[in-house]
């Protein structure tokens, strides 16, 4: 069984450059992440996202123009997202030729927000990946016994 | 924009946790069963089956009943179903974002176009 991983991406023709302008500026992040973004974009600093009349504090964690891009989030509780708390967020950008750019996103961490479990680790023999699949059955199983 | 409500939050950190959805799994295979029963199933102890089991009551994807001695567990189809629906829905989002993400950065690199050709001549 898995963890929590949502993997997606997209191919944008557009080149590296302008599509990590996209992702990583917060005028152009409050255009598709959040209603208002206020973040520096560097390692380790402390942002904030608005929802409208609500919000959550954001963290960098790494900056690697153009190719890498991560932040923990963890709307809309009002604490410092570290590990424990909040989602991680990481984008992946690779060029393909000139004009061409690969974009993955990963979001993960779903599973420790809220309930500290120590114990998890250990017990953790599964690889990531596939949740969705697990779930899927799951409910497909509960469905065969009605 | 949208965001999950604390509800659906609260769900899919139920359910993302590998040994929770082990839980879950058993439950639903075995119709009820009481946590020492799960524990006998489970790499873990019977005090990490009923972290879980608290877990999984507090977001409602369990009831539990006191049968005689035995606290019995049953697994909640429409909570369990939500969960799933939640989970999707969180891929979905992330499915917006990138088409966001691909319309902006698209149209930044056809405005830049022309005008870097015009410079160039």
């Amino acid at each position: 069984m898995a963890e929590l991983v949502i993997e997606r991406e997209i191919l944008i023709e557009a080149p590296v450059e302008v599509v990590w302008r996209t992702i990583t500026e917060p005028d152009q992040m409050a255009l598709w992440f959040a209603d208002r973004v206020e973040l520096t974009v560097e390692p380790g600093a402390r942002g904030f996202m608005y929802f409208g009349d609500q919000g959550g504090p954001v963290v960098v964690v790494s900056v690697e123009a153009p190719t890498r891009f991560s932040f923990r989030w963890n709307h809309p509780l009002e604490e410092d997202p570290v590990v424990g708390n909040s989602m991680f967020v990481e984008f992946t950008l690779s060029a393909e030729g000139d004009e061409r750019t690969r974009l993955r996103v990963t979001e993960r961490d779903h599973e420790l927000r809220d309930w500290p479990d120590t114990e998890k680790q250990r017990y953790a023999e599964d690889h990531r990946g596939g949740w969705s699949t697990h779930l899927a059955r799951l409910a497909t199983l509960l469905e065969g016994q009605s | 924009m949208t965001v999950m409500t604390l509800t659906e939050e609260e769900l899919v950190s139920a359910v993302a946790e590998p040994s929770r959805r082990r839980v879950l799994d058993l439950l639903i295979r075995n119709g009820e069963a009481s946590a020492w029963s799960l524990a006998d199933h489970v790499p873990f102890s019977r005090q990490a089956v009923s972290k879980h089991l608290v877990v999984l009551e507090g977001a409602g994807l369990v009831r539990r009943r006191k049968q005689r001695r035995e606290v019995l567990y049953q697994v909640q189809p429409e909570r369990l179903h939500q969960a799933t629906r939640a989970m999707a829905d969180l891929a979905a989002q992330w499915d917006r974002r990138l088409d966001a993400i691909k319309r902006l950065a698209e149209a930044a690199h056809a405005e830049a176009k022309p005008r870097a050709t015009k410079e160039s001549t």
